[in-house]
């Protein structure tokens, strides 16, 4: 793509994904009425999808407040942390063999490393805002992201290592044959917890925990920057699904249909998955997702990179 | 059964004869089955200790003002302090009182004997202005710091109307939000100690979590509570007090809304006291009708429960689910009573009507389909292994621990205590029916969900009892108090005419005297002592009501445990802050 394109594919690529963040919102509130025997939002448009639209006017004309006891300049700057470090974090995604912004050669680390940056908003937002609620959310929120951020590089490792490279594309070309959902299933399963962990979605919603803590980080937080978090929150579950559908699902890969149908649909489907996850599962205790991070996830991230390991030295001998 | 009852307390009472002299207590005769004695004030600790053994649970303990009683029982003076006590395993009651004057209106605090007396001789300083002399803690519960006066008095006002209009000055304004204030000292709390300094955490009044308007102020130290004083009163709307304006009937609606998830339940409690007080016996198919009615309404609080417990540990679903199920409930009771959480159907002596033709298809459509869907709800909801991690083991307590604290219900069984009203000491026709009592046995938050649960199926058990074998015949008791003569002959003759008359514009006149029925209620042991000086309304009402003992315990049951595990018991507790308040 020449330099004019790729400005071109970039801005596009912001509106369809804040654009999809937002139609998120409505499709996960209707899925989940399906599912809990009840409508969720109808009225407005077809089907209700317009809901995003009154959802939007309504936020973009609320009072734009800052409490008086937050610390002002570190609570305006929170909640644009997360979309600006998930925004980027697309950056790097292959949509199709020819569908990308960037082709880094360390394509993994960078999402890697905006996943981690997007961590500062919480935390950020939790001790500017001078609210007891959101100081605890902001530590559950330190606590969770370091004991997760940990498997979640660890259990990528395996798919580099079949590959042998940190390229994003090299490594769907390397799923040619067999998807990497296979020999990395244990891969799979821990950065798939590891995601939603990243995204703060039930069962991993701690610091928010509305049961608890109210509203966790942002108890504080209305209008366009409650917003913002919110909007943080779907990219991420997007960012998250289309990462699972390029590493393990064979990304663009699939027969007949034009490669970015394939990714769509994939993605798709994982958010299904999500949405899914967040109706059925209740939240585990602080410590016991801390335990299960530490005394379950890490060591399967271990084994699995022991394994793969030797595997891929076996082959090489043979 | 009732006459075993009546036995097996009498030995109560001679027993204390023999103990202390039959001079030192003054028996009080009363319509209802529970021995009532007037103790002297110098003596009533040693009295109540010497019976501790024998009632291990103080069922209720309340103030009530006598100073404008026509009909006062022989030892009463201005004041009085009634102590009812209950003796689960022998299944009998007593009553102690203690009569003050108004010159001195104190008493020993029993907080040595009972840790549940606590609250209750708060209430009694609320209301009345009695001292508990050694409380410890001696401060209004119900109703806020800046109260002037005592509100159950018979000299405070019951109506705005009745005060000088209300107005707030800046004077007034700063010393109430200078009572709003929160001091930990005051509470009981600590700072700090050498090494560590506490996080308070307000938790409440508003707060996803706590049903209704509840606070607790957290001791925390990281997220783990050091200690929690829960504070109540935010939901008071004085029911007590609205009882001694209401005429007996006209009060029904009022007890609809103490335990207002329980609908009728409430009802069953008022009316049966009143029953008993006017000695009003009420034919079968009321009875039956009246069972029936108080199960759908277990059920559906059991649901409400069911639903929120699961949501409070972070599942979402399940409430929905249990939700639909309340409203295909409520479609049943709409159609019968015509009122849906508040039907405020059951009448003194019967019901308001009877049932409607083809209630019998909405029932059994309702009672075949649910088992199938608990079934579900368990594999959803009691069967996953978060849910259980986030509760087994959390907020327990033992049988002893929950007759200390006066915890009743299914909170009580879940402890292993295998003991319910409606078998063990059948009111209203219970006796006719075949269910079993579900028990827990570690007394944990999972259990006490676990004990409501089959007891939902219990319920349906008895529901489809009802159904199959309901009486004919009328659903009114034929008394003088409870209908008035038929319409076509107040036209004939005077005397029905002026009995009509007068039990339409006044209400009934029950005969002067005192009774209390405790009765197996949604969350335990409701039960409401009416004092009737021979008028057309109460002279004191008490609810006696299970929220209210179940919160005083939450401090002890969650310190050492973190934030969500609080959260957690408040959800398995099952209580309604309008239960709590009243």
């Amino acid at each position: 793509m020449s330099e004019l394109d790729t400005i071109g594919f970039g801005l596009i690529l912001i509106a369809a994904a804040v654009g999809g963040a937002a139609i998120l919102t409505w499709f996960e509130r209707r899925l989940l009425g399906v599912w809990q025997d009840r409508y969720g939002p109808n009225r407005l448009g077809p089907f209700g999808a317009l809901q995003v639209m009154a959802d939007m006017i309504k936020l973009l004309t609320k009072h734009d407040w800052v409490p008086p006891f937050a610390d002002r300049a570190v609570f305006v700057f929170a909640p644009t942390a997360i979309v600006v470090a998930m925004l980027l974090g697309f950056a790097v995604v292959p949509f199709g063999p020819e569908l990308y912004i960037l082709d880094l050669n360390i394509g993994l680390l960078f999402f890697l490393g905006m996943t981690s940056l997007a961590v500062y908003s919480v935390l950020l937002a939790g001790l500017a805002s001078n609210n007891k609620y959101a100081l605890l959310g902001g530590l559950r929120s330190a606590a969770q992201m370091v004991s997760y951020e940990v498997f979640m590089g660890l259990s990528l490792m395996g798919v580099v290592m079949l590959t042998g490279s940190f390229s994003l594309r090299a490594i769907v070309e390397a799923q040619r044959d067999l998807w990497y959902c296979i020999p990395q299933f244990l891969g799979l399963f821990t950065f798939l917890i590891a995601g939603i962990a990243e995204s703060h979605r039930l069962p991993f919603d701690l610091p928010e925990a509305e049961h608890e803590l109210t509203a966790g980080f942002h108890t504080e937080y209305g209008g366009m920057k409650f917003a913002m978090f919110m909007l943080g929150e779907y990219l991420g579950l997007l960012l998250i699904s289309c990462m699972i559908t390029t590493l393990f699902f064979g990304g663009w890969l699939g027969p007949w249909l034009p490669p970015i149908v394939w990714f769509s649909i994939k993605v798709f489907a994982l958010i299904c998955f999500f949405i899914l996850l967040r109706a059925a599962i209740p939240r585990p205790r602080y410590d016991q997702l801390m335990a299960l991070g530490w005394k379950v996830m890490l060591p399967l991230t271990l084994l699995n990179l022991l394994l793969t390991g030797v595997i891929a030295l076996l082959l090489e001998g043979a | 059964m009732q006459q075993a009852h009546a036995r097996s307390a009498d030995n109560a009472v001679d027993d204390l004869f023999a103990r202390f002299g039959a001079p030192a207590f003054v028996p009080q005769p009363g319509p209802d089955n529970t021995p009532t004695l007037w103790v002297d004030r110098q003596q009533v600790l040693e009295v109540l200790a010497h019976l501790k053994p024998r009632f291990p649970m103080l069922l209720d303990l309340f103030g009530m003002d006598e100073r404008l009683r026509e009909h006062k029982p022989a030892g009463a003076a201005d004041f009085t302090v009634v102590y009812h006590l209950l003796n689960i395993a022998g299944r009998e009651e007593i009553r102690l009182k203690v009569a003050m004057t108004a010159a001195d209106p104190s008493v020993p605090s029993a907080v040595d004997i009972w840790p549940n007396a606590n609250w209750y001789e708060r209430e009694a300083w609320d209301m009345y202005g009695i001292t508990f002399t050694g409380h410890p803690n001696l401060r209004r519960i119900l109703l806020p710091p800046t109260w002037e006066g005592h509100a159950l008095r018979k000299d405070h006002p019951a109506r705005a109307t009745e005060m000088e209009p209300f107005s707030l000055d800046q004077e007034k304004q700063d010393a109430e939000q200078e009572a709003l204030l929160f001091r930990p000292e005051e509470w009981g709390m600590a700072r700090a100690t050498a090494d560590t300094e506490f996080m308070f955490l307000n938790l409440g009044p508003n707060h996803p979590s706590v049903h209704g308007v509840f606070r607790i102020a957290l001791q925390l130290d990281g997220e783990v509570v050091v200690d929690a004083v829960p504070d109540i009163g935010y939901h008071h709307r004085g029911a007590e007090k609205m009882g001694e304006r209401q005429t007996w009937h006209s009060f029904i609606p009022y007890t609809d809304r103490i335990d207002y998830l329980g609908g009728v339940m409430n009802n069953l409690a008022y009316v049966m006291a009143v029953e008993t007080l006017a000695g009003i016996s009420v034919p079968d198919r009321a009875k039956v009708i009246r069972i029936m009615l108080a199960e759908l309404f277990r059920i559906s609080s059991h649901l409400v429960f069911y639903g929120t417990f699961a949501q409070d540990v972070g599942q979402m679903s399940p409430v929905f689910y249990m939700f639909a199920d309340r409203e295909r409930l409520f479609g049943i009771i709409e159609a019968i009573t015509g009122g849906r959480m508040h039907p405020a159907w059951f009448r003194i002596g019967g019901v308001a009507q009877d049932l409607p033709r083809g209630w019998e298809q909405l029932v059994r459509e309702f009672i075949d389909g649910m088992p199938a869907r608990l079934d579900q709800y368990q594999v959803m909801a009691m069967d996953n292994s978060i849910l259980k991690q986030r509760t087994v083991d959390i907020g327990s307590y033992s049988t002893a621990e929950a007759l200390e604290w006066g915890i009743t219900g299914p909170s009580l069984r879940a402890t292993g205590m295998d003991f319910d009203l409606r078998r063990d000491r059948p009111y209203g026709g219970y006796d006719q029916f075949e269910f079993e009592v579900p028990v827990g046995h570690k007394g944990d938050s999972y259990d006490r969900a676990v004990v409501r649960v089959e007891e939902i199926r219990q319920s349906l058990r008895i529901v489809r009892q009802c159904l199959d074998n309901m009486p004919a015949g009328p659903y009114k008791s034929d008394h003088r108090l409870t209908t008035p003569p038929p319409k076509e002959r107040t036209l004939q003759d005077i005397e029905t005419l002026i009995h009509h008359f007068l039990n339409v514009s006044w209400g009934p006149v029950v005969p002067a005297g005192e009774a209390s029925f405790p009765i197996e209620a949604t969350k335990g042991i409701n039960s409401y002592h009416l004092v009737s000086d021979g008028g057309t309304s109460a002279y004191r009402t008490r609810i006696r009501t299970p929220s209210f003992p179940a919160l005083q315990q939450i401090p002890l049951i969650s310190r050492g445990l973190m934030i969500p595990d609080l959260i957690a018991i408040i959800a398995s507790i099952d209580f309604v802050m309008a239960d709590v308040d009243r």
